[in-house]
Order: structure tokens, then sequence, then C-alpha cells
């Protein structure tokens, strides 16, 4: 049962994906962007990984999906016209793919087999995110406040 | 007998799958979604109709007149006969609208308002999906709504369902972080992000009398009129209704929608609303948990459907008697007051937690919630700064 549904998932996640970066109508395009990444996050939920995919879900699908989308509303109106095709763009991603396979196939780690993971529980990632890695935590959420803060200012009425 | 009577519903579950018991486990496991489906589905829709008609009673009673009385007995059928008119309306899609994201956006509304309901327990062993990440769930499918009410608006190719989107989306995002951060303090207290151990966590009675339901502690109560404020806002309720304002865009990002697809976008307002007063229940509320030990006879699902109503009331009731609020106003309070009331709630409970859980955290987590309060309020108080309202850009 789990390969028929990662056989359905790759192909409805890659059919967004082929539709996000062809289709001709920008606002499409954007919309499209969303379902590859539930797309992505059913794979995380397949695999066991919840939190991951439901992270992703809440970021990207909740979060960045609509600040593209909002960001392509404000700035440019109507379709796009045909760039025409270019060759060099084809040889580019062929060369790009190539360069990644034969790296990926050079190196050793596809040989090791991957060991027995357990289920990886919300509590455990709390728990590593509050013990080992509590410094990283915490520059990201001051990183985080600082941008919080530089908005604020950025859009703050000036005195006139 | 009680035990039995608060079980049946699993048991009839188990009954249903044991006609399917030789069959291979997968099948098994499908037979099993599906009976929780279509039982959140049967609840849910027939809620939903009845909710309809007694919020237009409620209504009526509260400003004096009889409301839907033609339709059946008490008019309990007028939910039927609405159904029936918006089915053979006709549906119209107008000439310049994007076809396919138009006809997207409501269906997708509605599918994310019945995902959230299924993270809830409605009852002893009676969650239709657990998951460890519960919580996170119900917030994470729940921020897809922007999206779809963003597809309404811009699909519709009309500036008033523009307007209403652009309103929807700014005031979902304001109060969505509030929402979040004031269930906070409930999991960091309790420590799991699992709805049923939330609920399991508030099963138990101080002295035998009183329950331990979180929203007896200073930190829950408070916590729980922030949430309650920003589900309203969150469910496009009344008083914060301003991305429909008829008076005023029509009825923004619904303007486009006629038919069947109209009372979808009115059924995903419903859901949506059913979905978090749900959650406050199980956060605060004690989910379904009686509040007398003694009442404890009476199965658990009647007690939550039960805290349910009674959200629901206050939330009809405050669709009775309140006016709309301003935007600038709503804003105002979501970032200086709602935001930083929810941060004080996860200081307080961390001051409940560590004092002892007992009498003398429950004092102490007063005291914080009584200081930052009376400092906002000193800090916000705006009675002395009245003046002409200056506007920036319509000049």
């Amino acid at each position: 049962m789990n390969s028929i549904a990662f056989l359905v998932i790759s192909v409805l996640t890659l059919a967004a994906a082929l539709a996000a970066a062809t289709l001709r109508n920008l606002m499409h395009a954007a919309l499209c962007l969303p379902l590859v990444l539930v797309g992505v996050a059913s794979f995380f939920f397949l695999l066991g990984a919840e939190f991951v995919g439901l992270a992703l879900v809440f970021i990207y699908v909740g979060a960045v999906a609509v600040l593209i989308v909002f960001t392509i509303l404000l700035t440019r109106r109507g379709v796009e016209k045909d760039p025409g095709f270019h060759w060099m763009g084809v040889i580019i991603a062929l060369a790009v793919f190539g360069g990644l396979t034969w790296s990926i196939l050079q190196t050793h780690s596809l040989s090791i087999v991957p060991p027995h993971i357990r289920a990886l529980t919300v509590r455990k990632i709390g728990e590593t995110l509050m013990t080992g890695y509590v410094w990283p935590l915490q520059c990201v959420g001051l990183l985080l406040t600082a941008a919080l803060i530089g908005a604020l200012v950025l859009v703050m009425e000036e005195k006139r | 007998m009680s035990s039995a009577l608060d079980q049946i519903f699993v048991h009839a579950k188990r009954w249903l799958l044991s006609w399917v018991a030789v069959a291979p486990s997968w099948v098994i496991q499908i037979a099993s979604s599906l009976i929780n489906i279509v039982a959140v589905l049967a609840v849910f829709l027939t809620l939903f109709a009845l909710i309809s008609v007694m919020e237009r009673k409620i209504l009526a009673r509260m400003q004096n007149r009889y409301g839907p009385n033609r339709v059946g007995p008490f008019g309990l059928f007028q939910p039927v006969a609405d159904g029936i008119k918006m089915l053979i309306k006709e549906d119209i899609v107008p000439a310049r609208a994007d076809k396919v994201v138009h006809f997207l956006a409501p269906v997708i509304l509605a599918a994310v308002a019945i995902l959230t309901l299924g993270v809830i327990p409605y009852g002893r062993n009676m969650t239709p999906f657990t998951i460890d990440g519960g919580i996170l769930f119900f917030f994470a499918v729940g921020s897809t709504t922007e999206l779809a009410v963003f597809m309404a608006g811009w699909a519709s190719n009309n500036k008033f369902s523009m307007l209403g989107a652009m309103r929807a989306i700014a005031q979902m995002f304001s109060y969505e972080l509030p929402l979040i951060i004031a269930v906070l303090p409930v999991v960091m207290v309790v420590g799991s992000l699992m709805p049923d151990r939330i609920v399991a966590a508030q099963g138990e009675y101080t002295l035998g009398i009183v329950p331990r339901w979180f929203v007896f502690t200073p930190w829950g109560f408070t916590a729980f009129l922030l949430f309650f404020i920003s589900g309203l806002v969150e469910s496009n309720r009344t008083p914060f209704d301003v991305p429909e304002g008829e008076s005023e865009i029509v009825a923004g990002h619904m303007t486009e929608y006629s038919g069947f697809k109209y009372a979808t976008f009115f059924m995903a307002e419903y859901l949506g609303m059913f979905a978090v007063s749900g959650l406050a229940v199980t956060m605060f509320l004690g989910g379904w948990h009686a509040p007398v030990r003694v009442l404890e006879v009476v199965p658990s699902y009647v007690w939550f459907f039960l805290k349910l109503s009674a959200l629901l009331f206050v939330y009809i009731w405050l669709r009775a008697t309140l006016p709309r609020i301003r935007v600038d106003q709503m804003m105002n309070v979501a970032w200086k007051f709602i935001l930083p009331m929810a941060f004080t709630c996860v200081i307080a409970a961390a001051v409940w937690h560590y004092a002892g859980r007992g009498l003398r955290g429950w004092l102490w987590s007063l005291f914080v919630i009584v200081v930052v309060y009376s400092a906002l309020s000193i800090l916000l108080d705006t009675r002395r700064k009245f003046a002409p309202r200056v506007y920036r850009f319509a000049e």
C-alpha cells in the first residue's frame, strides 16, 4: 500500500512541479507551487516524519506561498510574453543534472545500508532542540526578532 | 452500563470492521478511515444544518421577532429548504473570471475546514485521526485557508472580491499568531502536542469537586479569552466580519459566487467555527471530561458537544449584540494588546509550573497577568489623545 501511495504522490508532485515551471499564467504557476509542497509534505508523512511534513505545510503553504502570490499581484500584470526557446537553457539544465547525478553516484554513502530509525516524535525533536541545540535555536530566535523589528521600522510612519 | 453507552460508537465501529475482518490489513485500514470520515462528515454537516436554523432563531429572539417558523415544526426544516434552494439556483461564473481557480477556491476552503475537524477528540477513544502532533496539524492545515480565500478573491476578477480577500488575509495573518501563542502555554504545561494527552491532563479533580481544566488557572483563563477572540477573527464572524462587510464591499471574496458555491463558502465558515471551538474545548475546557466526577455517568461525547454548543451560542450571541469593528482598530488590538498578553500567558504558565502548580502557583501567575495587564492598559490609554483622524493616503 505504501508503494502505491508513493507512486500516486510522486506522480502528482511531479505534475504539479512541471505545471509550476511551465504554466504561462504566472498566478497559476504560483498556485501550483503549494501543491508541490503539499506533495513533498506527504512524502515526509509516508516516511513517518510527521513534524517535518507539518512544518513544511505550515511555513511554505501557509506563509511563503501567500507571500509569493502577493508579490506577483503587487508587481506584475497580465500574461507574460513567450520568451522563445533557448537551446542554451536545455544544455545548462542537462549539464547540471548530469553533474549532480555523477557526483551522487561517486559518493560512498550510497552503498551504506541506512540504520533502522525509530519514529521521529515531536517530543524527541523538542528535547533535542532544547538540550543539544539550544544555542543555534536562540541565535535563530534573535535573528528572527531582529527581522521583525526591521520590518516594523521599515513600515513605521515617518514624522513630518 | 454507563461505560457501554460511553463506548457505543467505538463498539459500533468495531462491529462494522468485523465484517471485513478476513480482508488484508490495508483493506481494514482504508475501511477504518472511511468510517471515521463518514462519521465526522455526517455529524458536522447535521450540526451545520441545525446551527444555521438555531442561529436565525436565536438572533430573532434577541431582536424581538419570530425567525423562521414556516417550514416544519418550529421552522426546523428550514435548512432543507435552503439547501434545495441553493442547489437549484443558477451557478453564475463571471465571463472574465479564472474558471478553474474560481471553482477550486470554495472546494479547498471546505476541505481544509473538514480536515481540521479530524484531530479533535470527541469522546473517550473517539479521535478520528490520532497523530503525534495533532495541534500542529490543526494549525498547519488551517493556515491553508488564507490561500483559498486569496484564490477566491483573485479568480473572481472583481475589485470587491480582491479587496475582501486582501482584508481577509491581513486579518487572518495578524490573528493567527496570537491564536497559536495562546495555545502554547497549554502545550508547554502538558508537554505534548497530542490532543488526547491534553484532554487526559485535565481529567483530575482538585478536592474531588473542582475539575482541573486549564480555564480555571489565571493563565488558562486569559489564554482562553485570547484564543476565543482570535478564533472569532479567524472564522470571520460578526464583530470581525470586515472581509465580508456587506455595507462596504458587497460580500468581499464571495461577491462573485452564487448558488451552491456560495453555500459551500457558508458551510466552510461554519465548519471552521466548529473546529476552532472544538479546539478551544479540547485545550481549555477539559475536552470530553465531565465538570463533576458524579456526572461522569453521562457519556463523554455528550459533554463535548454540550461545551461546543455553549461556545457556539456565545458566537451567535456576540453576532446579535456587537457592531463591526473598524479595520485599523482591529489590527491595533491584535499587535499591541492581544499578542503581548498571549506572551504573558506563556510566562505566567511557566511561573505556575515552577511555583508548584498549587495555590501558590495560582496566585503568582495571577500576579504576573495582572501586572502586565495594568501596564498595557496604562501604556495603550488613548483617552487624552483623541483628535481628528488623519488620512494619509486618501486626501
